[in-house]
């Protein structure tokens, strides 16, 4: 949109009516949920506060790990503007592995009770998985992107081809059947919260989520490495002129980043477990967040993780009963309710 | 236009073409007619679409099989009396039709509009969010297919004999091609070349940016709908993983093999595409290094990688290298970096339409 152009007074009530209806749709929304949603599967908030406050915590911890996966993904974004498409490869390779991983620490291949996994177990899984994520980023980085920076599209076109390949082998290694990472037997509880029973897993995922997400703040503001990836997401040219190794940041940004995806797909698979088509799901998890939180923003990644977790989870739960399968439209209310208001995401900024 | 001037190698190699394709089914074996070429030409059509919205409007879309999955699925729900899932409407044939391309229609204008005030990058990622979303929807809505999709599909009255369906693929494909062509020339055409080369100059020139970009969206929608009927007709059947994220990215690898910039070049990317899929499967690859014939995608996966990494104008344009002669590689307009690098080669003498 140019913004040199002078707008009418039409084209002023047109800029503004996405303004007025975001607010009305997010009342109407908060007043259904807690009032109204009558015949749906958890009626109104203030008859049931129990289901209300577990599906308050499935959208949060879901977040959590929305955002582990989609800060890999923005982060690399916001500096090299380059797309991976296979960000969702590298997080279901990173779930395999760990799998593998964890059954040849434990010593079981089936039947692994949570008792059996002991937390050095899983976190010692989660940290070679994901680095090996960061390594197998790194590599295709350095050969197959580094000599194309700034051309985006082809960047584009070549990490779908690899996620091709990759989701292929992928596939010839580790078979078609769904696998679960067995979460430690620390954390494999259950709690009670307003009288309805609720996971501590799920919980773990949150605090590993926010550790991750406490470091990658921390790494990009306290340290010298992270301000000058700041100071390029800003501007690139200046920061190449400076005298800085642009090459090696590039590099470190991408390890960093892949490796997100690697400890996002460790805790995914044992959220959820990976499958074959997993990495197209979680790809477009990934998508759907920095699209509605903005391209390259690790705030965006926040608050769109936030905002699309809550969705996810409040969709099924109040939607009335026999629509209960258009919960997946909700989600993409919220993309254009977003895009709309805000073309460039929540926090971001046009290229 | 004369005479004189539409009797160009290049035209002429196309007339060539035309002909060969519908003299095919004289010479060709069944199975080569009705199930490679009828299938290429449909996905030819659906890439097509995707080269017209680059080309010509710096929009890489794979929102495209998604339109042409919703034909289906709408032209399904209309047409049968009575089936496993679906509406089940029983409307005639034709009535269906024109249901279905123009729900797919109404569909591509909204998508098209919501996405219209991003480009590049931008929006092809969000078309990849409708593409998926729209999978979901079409997996979990079990009130027009549900994950079993809609099956027992005919096809209206000629078309329900598979060599008369191949020639109304080829026929929508040459006048689809000759549509998208004559377009760039249109005034319309021109505005929206503007459009991607410059939209801040575009818009301050007087033009809707946002409207341009919405009807070539729209448009693209409208054709890949006709591909869907086709398709649909060619299937008998459609499911929801038909348009999942897998088909999604194997059309726009179609349209990468091809030439993303090139109009023949969807069609000779589906037919090297199909090829490939058809043929592969029965030559032994060498199973050490994973390629058995089962890793088809695999081998797709690395052609795609070795045309990205060497030239990004696909087949065709090495093809176009070739015969320009070697050591000749000039710079066209006919280049991957379409919405943002390229150069303002459109003079946008038209007026505001």
């Amino acid at each position: 949109m140019a913004d040199t152009s002078i707008q009418s007074a039409r084209h002023d009530v047109a800029r503004r009516l996405p303004g007025l209806v975001v607010p009305l749709v997010l009342a109407l929304a908060v007043l259904w949920v807690l009032f109204l949603a009558r015949g749906t599967p958890a009626e109104p908030a203030v008859r049931d506060p129990g289901r209300f406050a577990v599906t308050l915590l499935d959208g949060i911890t879901s977040a959590g790990l929305f955002f582990v996966v989609a800060s890999g993904f923005t982060l690399i974004f916001g500096l090299m503007r380059t797309v991976n498409m296979a960000h969702g490869s590298l997080f279901l390779l990173a779930g395999f592995t760990a799998i593998s991983l964890q059954q040849a620490m434990v010593g079981k291949t089936r039947n692994i009770a949570p008792a059996d996994v002991s937390l050095v177990s899983w976190i010692v899984p989660l940290l070679a998985a994901a680095a090996l994520a960061a390594v197998l980023g790194v590599l295709l980085q350095q050969v197959f992107l580094r000599w194309n920076q700034g051309q985006e599209l082809r960047q584009a076109l070549i990490t779908i081809a690899i996620s091709v390949v990759l989701a292929d082998q992928m596939l010839r290694q580790f078979g078609g059947l769904a696998k679960t990472m067995v979460w430690p037997g620390a954390v494999s509880h259950f709690i009670e919260i307003f009288g309805e029973r609720y996971a501590t897993s799920r919980l773990f995922m949150l605090a590993v989520a926010v550790v991750v997400g406490v470091a990658l703040w921390l790494w990009l503001t306290k340290t010298r490495m992270g301000m000058v990836i700041r100071a390029g997401v800003d501007d690139e040219p200046m920061v190449r002129a400076l005298g800085i190794n642009v090459t090696l940041v590039f590099a470190v940004t991408f390890f960093v980043g892949a490796f997100l995806a690697g400890a996002g797909g460790v805790m995914g698979a044992s959220f959820a477990g990976v499958a074959t088509g997993k990495d197209g799901d979680w790809l477009l998890n990934s998508l759907v967040v920095v699209i509605i939180g903005g391209l390259g923003s690790i705030k965006g990644a926040v608050a769109g993780s936030l905002l699309y977790g809550l969705v996810v989870a409040f969709s099924p739960a109040y939607l009335p009963t026999q629509y209960t399968f258009y919960a997946v439209i909700l989600s993409f209310v919220l993309l254009a309710l977003v895009l709309a208001v805000r073309p460039y995401g929540l926090y971001g900024r046009p290229a | 236009m004369t005479a004189r001037r539409l009797l160009t190698p290049a035209n002429a190699v196309l007339v060539v073409v035309v002909v060969l394709l519908l003299a095919l089914p004289a010479f060709g074996t069944d199975f080569f007619v009705r199930f490679v070429m009828t299938q290429t030409m449909i996905l030819g059509l659906i890439a097509a679409t995707i080269v017209f919205l680059t080309s010509h409007g710096g929009m890489i879309s794979l929102a495209q099989l998604l339109l042409a999955g919703i034909a289906g699925f709408m032209f399904g729900n209309a047409a049968l009396e009575s089936g496993a899932r679906g509406l089940n409407l029983g409307w005639p044939p034709w009535v269906a039709v024109v249901f279905a391309l123009g729900v797919t229609t109404v569909v591509a204008f909204l998508l098209g509009a919501l996405a219209s005030r991003t480009t590049g990058i931008y929006f092809l990622m969000l078309t990849l969010v409708y593409g998926v979303i729209g999978y979901f929807f079409f997996a979990q809505v079990v009130t027009v297919s549900g994950p079993g999709g809609v099956t027992s599909i005919v096809a209206p009255e000629p078309f329900t004999d598979p060599v008369n369906l191949y020639y109304a693929a080829v026929v929508l494909s040459v006048l689809a091609y000759l549509a998208f062509r004559a377009i760039g020339r249109t005034n319309f055409g021109l505005a929206l070349q503007g459009v991607r080369d410059d939209p801040v100059r575009m818009s301050s020139l007087g033009f809707n940016v946002a409207l341009h970009r919405t009807l070539a969206f729209t448009l693209g929608g409208l054709v890949a709908g006709v591909a869907g009927l086709l398709n649909v007709w060619w299937r008998g059947q459609i499911d929801p993983a038909s348009i999942a994220i897998g088909p999604t990215l194997i059309v726009l690898i179609i349209a990468v093999i091809g030439g993303i910039s090139y109009f023949e070049g969807a069609w000779l990317g589906a037919l090297v595409y199909v090829l490939l899929n058809t043929y592969t499967k029965s030559i032994p690859l060498i199973d050490r290094i994973g390629l058995t014939p089962d890793r088809f995608n695999t081998v797709i996966g690395l052609i795609v990688l070795l045309i990205m990494v060497l030239s990004p104008e696909g087949l065709v344009g090495i093809l176009e290298r070739a015969g320009r002669g070697r050591g000749v590689s000039k710079p066209t307009e006919h280049s991957i970096e379409l919405p943002t690098t390229s150069p303002t080669t459109v003079q946008t003498g038209g007026r505001e339409p």
